[in-house]
């Protein structure tokens, strides 16, 4: 076999190479939109229909994905509705709380957890991940007695005391990951030169392990806003309730459906979540993948 | 209980730490194990007040009358066993799960495998795009869901007329509304799955599969031989995972169809909603979601054991 020969058949082999990897590339664009298009056709309805009269919608004419003279009266309405201004208010404290609680118990147990250690800490960091697989709808009815015991069925507040224990395992279990992967050299640095446990905790693992912090704390916040069980189960009038059971129990009444007043109220509470992960998506995609990945 | 067990070990460590001999580096190690577990305090009482003891106290329930007065043994359990509606639930919350987990891990395996395909700088903005659904609260979007499948003006019928089809009782017919809920959550969970199984095959080394092309395997044999037994460890936590949430799941359902039409589509968690909560037999309620538990501890074992394998694999 001459070389030419074989230089002319690598060539060609390597030529239909790239030709099928173009193709595979075009391919997989073409699949991905067509995922794309299917998984946006929702959030899309919901957007046209927030967009439309009452008028437009009973008239029940013409095509559904198409609005006529759009017009934000809906959302005007919402943001001017005291009981809509309401929901938000609790929604916003009740997470905010949520967060700060996750947050300072998760850090604690999982600075303890991952490099001080005590007598049975190893069984307690298997615990915490199990109870992270305890679902909500597990254990809803015996938290129906205890926040009865409690005094505080019907008030908001109940929510702030159970969603940190929905929170704080996979938040603590994300910490432990980031904080274990610290150096055991920088916290033996500052031991040598004097800080206590808590400036290690504050100065050093802290600031280092940011990325984990940002990927816990969306996730604290992911849970306390969207969480639907246990205010449904728990609360009852309207002063009391945050946005995922307000707008279904204010906005729908018996049978009268105001599907454009519900739609942008829809809208208008998925904006937090959507702003915080199209800033913040690649530290909580990072975190959640590396309870897979890494640990 | 648990309660009880934390506070005595904290005492006896500090009576330890008084009868210790006064070696320093004792000393301090005795420390370090007391502010340890002072640390972990918060979450100790979170856990054991939120989650342990409504575990037991849910066993106590159980087992109690109606109004709470009696002591009844199992026979809310055997009551649920052989009521019509509950072997209905136990059967549909199984194909509601196993379905939907099936479909997720099958829809994000291909995604992410189309993913993984185009180039990176690009990714980021269809991972964006991708993973909106999983973004927006599954209460708001079921909402929409259910708009899109409402009876009188459906949008999804509007189309099939376009094309000269009858139009669908979306969520008025048992199998159809099961569908119909299984497609949500398919629809929700999807995206977990594609970036879970998307970080999973970033972390195939590039080398096994060139070394397998200068082997001559083509693309089917680099999926089944390369790309799986790589991923078989992922893919396994996160279908567990998975199934654990959506047996549970609890959204989907009260918001489509209220376990309706004729409680064809309820699972555990609504149906011990509508038992519990909404007509008052705490007991009966408490009862029905006892019945998810060996199903969510089978699964919740073999993710731990996957994970700690995994754990390992990394560490060695």
């Amino acid at each position: 076999m001459s070389a030419t020969t074989m230089e002319s058949r690598a060539a060609k082999r390597a030529n239909s190479l790239a030709r099928q990897r173009v193709w595979a590339l075009w391919g997989s664009y073409i699949a991905l939109g067509v995922f794309v298009i299917i998984f946006l056709v929702p959030p899309f309805y919901t957007i046209i229909t927030s967009l439309k009269t009452s008028a437009e919608i009973s008239a029940q004419s013409g095509s559904p994905w198409m609005v006529k003279d759009p017009t934000l009266e809906n959302f005007w309405y919402l943001i001017t509705y005291p009981n809509f201004q309401i929901y938000y208010l609790n929604s916003v404290m009740i997470t905010v709380l949520t967060v700060v609680i996750s947050m300072v118990i998760s850090i604690l147990a999982a600075f303890s957890l991952s490099r001080m250690g005590f007598w049975g800490s190893q069984a307690l960091s298997t615990g915490v991940f199990l109870t992270y697989l305890v679902p909500p709808s597990l254990l809803f009815i015996p938290l129906f007695q205890i926040v009865g015991m409690l005094g505080l069925i019907n008030s908001v507040w109940c929510l702030a005391l159970l969603y940190p224990t929905l929170a704080v395992p996979f938040c603590t279990w994300i910490m432990i990951g980031y904080f274990s992967s610290i150096p055991k050299e920088l916290d033996e640095a500052a031991l040598i030169d004097g800080a206590g446990y808590l400036q290690m905790l504050f100065k050093i693992f802290i600031p280092v392990a940011m990325p984990g912090i940002i990927a816990a704390t969306i996730f604290a916040f992911t849970v306390a806003w969207g969480a639907f069980l246990y205010p449904l189960a728990y609360l009852y009038t309207s002063n009391q309730m945050v946005l995922t059971v307000g707008i279904i129990s204010d906005l729908i009444r018996g049978d009268v459906f105001q599907w454009g007043k519900i739609m942008a109220a829809c809208l208008l509470a998925s904006l937090p979540p959507i702003v915080i992960y199209a800033f913040l998506m690649d530290y909580y995609v990072a975190g959640l993948t590396a309870g897979a990945t890494k640990g | 209980m648990a309660v009880g067990a934390s506070v005595s070990t904290n005492t006896t460590g500090r009576r330890d730490g008084g009868s210790q001999p006064k070696s320093s580096l004792k000393k301090f190690s005795q420390r370090r194990s007391t502010i340890a577990f002072a640390l972990c305090l918060p979450l100790i009482l979170l856990v054991s007040a939120f989650v342990i003891y409504p575990a037991f106290y849910a066993l106590y329930l159980s087992m109690l009358n109606k109004k709470m007065t009696a002591f009844v043994g199992l026979n809310n359990f055997t009551f649920l066993l052989k009521r019509n509606t509950f072997q209905l639930v136990i059967y549909q919350s199984c194909l509601f799960a196993i379905s939907a987990v099936l479909i997720k891990a099958l829809l994000g395996f291909i995604i992410a495998h189309l993913m993984h395909n185009i180039p990176g700088k690009n990714q980021r903005i269809w991972r964006g795009l991708l993973l909106v659904p999983w973004v927006i609260p599954l209460a708001l979007s079921t909402l929409t869901w259910w708009w899109m499948f409402d009876s009188s003006y459906s949008a999804f019928n509007w189309i099939l007329n376009q094309f000269g089809f009858e139009g669908v009782p979306w969520l008025g017919v048992g199998w159809i509304a099961r569908l119909c809920t299984i497609a949500v959550n398919v629809w929700y969970g999807t995206p977990f799955f594609m970036i879970m199984y998307l970080a999973a095959l970033k972390s195939v080394p590039e080398q096994l599969y060139e070394a397998a092309s200068i082997d001559g395997a083509n693309s089917v044999q680099k999926l089944l031989f390369v790309t799986l037994p790589m991923m078989r460890n992922i893919i396994s936590i996160t279908v567990l995972f998975s199934l654990i949430v959506t047996f549970a799941d609890f959204d989907i359902v009260r918001i489509l169809t209220a376990g309706g039409p004729q409680d064809n589509t309820h699972v555990f968690a609504t149906y011990a909603f509508q038992i519990g909560i909404q007509s008052g037999d705490i007991p009966l309620g408490a009862a029905d979601s006892l019945f998810m538990f060996p199903m969510l501890a089978f699964a919740a074992f073999f993710v731990l054991r996957g994970v700690t394998k995994r754990t390992k694999e990394i560490a060695a």
